[in-house]
């Protein structure tokens, strides 16, 4: 389709405005607003014992969300594509919940669920605190991030077919060995993608963790919750910010991770 | 040796075999040739242990495979598709068997390289699939079945997504191959040409049963089934016998054509007159039945007769005897 020059123009320039008002925008002003007092600034802000403690609780759910994810999706991805069983499409639809249930909605199910007098509240009694400890922040993310692994394993377990599976066992290969030599190798670049997606999301979840968190700076904030409580409750609009640019900084690097994976994808 | 007895699958209310036996004697080359749908795939597929039979035995140089599982049944097999290990370089892909098998790096090496030379991929050692031709990507798979020294090589449609030139080619490499190996080797295709090209012994299927087993001679000169006539070479049909069109013989009407025994014989008009090279077909229609068919001649024969598009003629040919519903016993061994 040819168009005239200024109606070209005028499109780009729509196009990019939207995009610097909704997105470049607000992301500059943080920086602006977190760099103008001077780097030193930033940094004593991010360092101090809240701050800190904040990431690691982040960093700590990551590494222990994306190994579950990573278990649960192949193995359900898996099924969804070689299995023949009842209640398929019914797990096809559970898997993508997450995308359809809002976050805070996932917190309170969690808290009727684990919490004191939900069904399975019993456990703290017994010592183990699932609402208002890591348990639950873990839970609730998990819930969240679910359908990534999946959905991105899906899709190239079903391009490579079960071929390549089977000349394995033809050639010896037991279940097991098929799985680590060729299943896996096959589907690592999904797998990838989807844990990518996944620290990316889990790093940013705000909505389902405030529920299910006590958010005692120090014990149990997350970063987005340390970023929420500065600006809040303890009016430190520039703590906010400051950390506001760290989260930020996680995300950029995970994205240019999954950038440089995706060229090397490509290239091969 | 390969022995299948009174083999039944089905996919539902469809039966992909249907009581299967079959003979594959031991270094022979056999191909299962049949139309799609036929259960040669199927058939194949039970041999190496990537379907379970609901009925029947497989039984493998002499041991009953039935419930062992492919790794344990010491076979070979090729895929249409090539299944290369797409993440690993030739090397890798071919050695992958006798790594499972912990078999000594030097001996693995040893093998691997006297492999690649004899499907010509010497010098691939370190290339990718990807960087591979199908028809290099097949001699791969191939050599990848033979590195664990299997007791039969199944070979399912190897060269169906190949082109028809390296088709050709590849086929008469593996008739050589085979003439060197002599590994047991079963081929599945639907090619009637390929089949005659490469085997031995065909065994033609259709609708998950057997319709004959033979030399690719017997099943040319005496097919047991009109099946078998008009998969294997081209047919016409004659007062309602499948007769081969080079049987055909035509002669300007005669006053009062005799009908002989064992022959078919038809009033036919002449459409059409093609060259072919060094042989004729002449296109007729049937008086009577209206059916068109065509009759093969010879150069000389055709420049003798100097047939012309209008003319009526008396097309006859011998009737063959073996055209005939199979007896009970056929399909069974050879």
């Amino acid at each position: 389709m040819r168009t005239a020059p200024t109606t070209r123009l005028g499109l780009r320039l729509l196009a990019l405005g939207y995009l610097v008002l909704l997105l470049a925008l607000p992301i500059a002003l943080i920086l602006v607003r977190t760099f103008s007092p001077g780097v030193e600034a930033f940094l004593a802000s991010v360092r101090t014992p809240a701050a800190l403690s904040a990431l690691n609780l982040s960093l700590l759910i990551v590494a222990l969300v994306v190994p579950l994810n990573v278990g649960f999706g192949v193995a359900t991805a898996l099924a969804l594509v070689r299995g023949r069983f009842r209640g398929r499409g019914l797990l096809q639809a559970v898997v993508d919940l997450p995308f359809a249930v809002s976050p805070v909605v996932v917190g309170v199910s969690l808290i009727l669920l684990w919490g004191a007098g939900g069904w399975f509240g019993g456990v703290e009694s017994l010592g183990f605190r699932v609402i208002f400890g890591v348990p639950g922040m873990v839970l609730a993310t998990v819930f969240v991030t679910l359908p990534f692994v999946v959905r991105e394993v899906e899709p190239v377990l079903h391009e490579i077919g079960t071929e390549q599976e089977e000349a394995a066992a033809t050639l010896g290969a037991g279940a097991w060995q098929t799985f680590w030599r060729i299943t896996l190798p096959a589907i690592r670049w999904g797998l990838t993608y989807g844990v990518v997606l996944t620290i990316a999301r889990s790093l940013g979840e705000f909505g389902a963790v405030i529920m299910v968190s006590s958010g005692f700076p120090g014990v149990s904030q997350t970063l987005t919750l340390l970023v929420h409580a500065r600006y809040i409750d303890d009016h430190n609009t520039y703590g906010a910010y400051a950390v506001a640019t760290l989260l930020m900084g996680l995300a950029v690097l995970t994205l240019l991770l999954m950038t440089l994976l995706d060229r090397k994808r490509s290239t091969r | 040796m390969i022995t299948v007895t009174g083999a039944r699958k089905a996919y539902g209310s469809f039966a992909a075999l249907d009581g299967v036996s079959i003979d594959i004697p031991a270094g022979s080359l056999t191909a299962l040739l049949g139309p799609s749908g036929s259960g040669k795939s199927t058939l194949l597929r039970s041999i190496a242990g990537l379907e379970d039979l609901d009925e029947g035995r497989v039984v493998i140089g002499g041991e009953d495979v039935t419930q062992v599982p492919p790794q344990k049944r010491g076979i070979g097999f090729v895929f249409q598709h090539y299944a290369a290990f797409k993440h690993m370089t030739v090397r890798d892909n071919v050695s992958f068997g006798l790594r499972i098998r912990r078999r000594p790096r030097a001996e693995i090496a040893r093998k691997v390289d006297e492999l690649l030379e004899i499907v010509g991929l010497d010098g691939f050692q370190h290339r990718y699939p990807a960087q591979l031709s199908g028809g290099q990507r097949q001699r791969m798979a191939l050599a990848r079945a033979l590195a664990v020294d299997p007791q039969v090589l199944l070979l399912d449609e190897p060269f169906g997504a190949l082109d028809a030139k390296v088709r050709a080619d590849l086929r008469r490499w593996l008739r050589r191959l085979h003439d060197e190996v002599h590994v047991t080797t079963v081929l599945v295709t639907h090619d009637q040409e390929e089949a005659l090209d490469v085997s031995d012994q065909i065994a033609v299927l259709n609708a998950g049963r057997i319709e004959q087993v033979g030399t690719p001679d017997e099943l040319y000169e005496q097919p047991a089934t009109d099946f078998v006539m008009s998969f294997l070479g081209a047919v016409a049909s004659l007062d309602g016998a499948l007769v081969r069109p080079h049987d055909i013989q035509l002669e300007r009407e005669p006053a009062g054509a005799v009908r002989t025994r064992g022959t078919a014989q038809v009033r036919a008009r002449v459409e059409r007159v093609v060259r072919l090279g060094f042989e004729v077909r002449v296109e007729l229609l049937a008086e009577g039945s209206g059916d068109r068919f065509a009759a093969q001649l010879t150069r000389a024969v055709a420049q003798r007769l100097a047939l012309r598009p209008g003319e009526v003629v008396r097309a006859w040919a011998p009737v063959h005897d073996e055209a005939r519903p199979l007896p009970s016993t056929a399909g069974v061994a050879v």
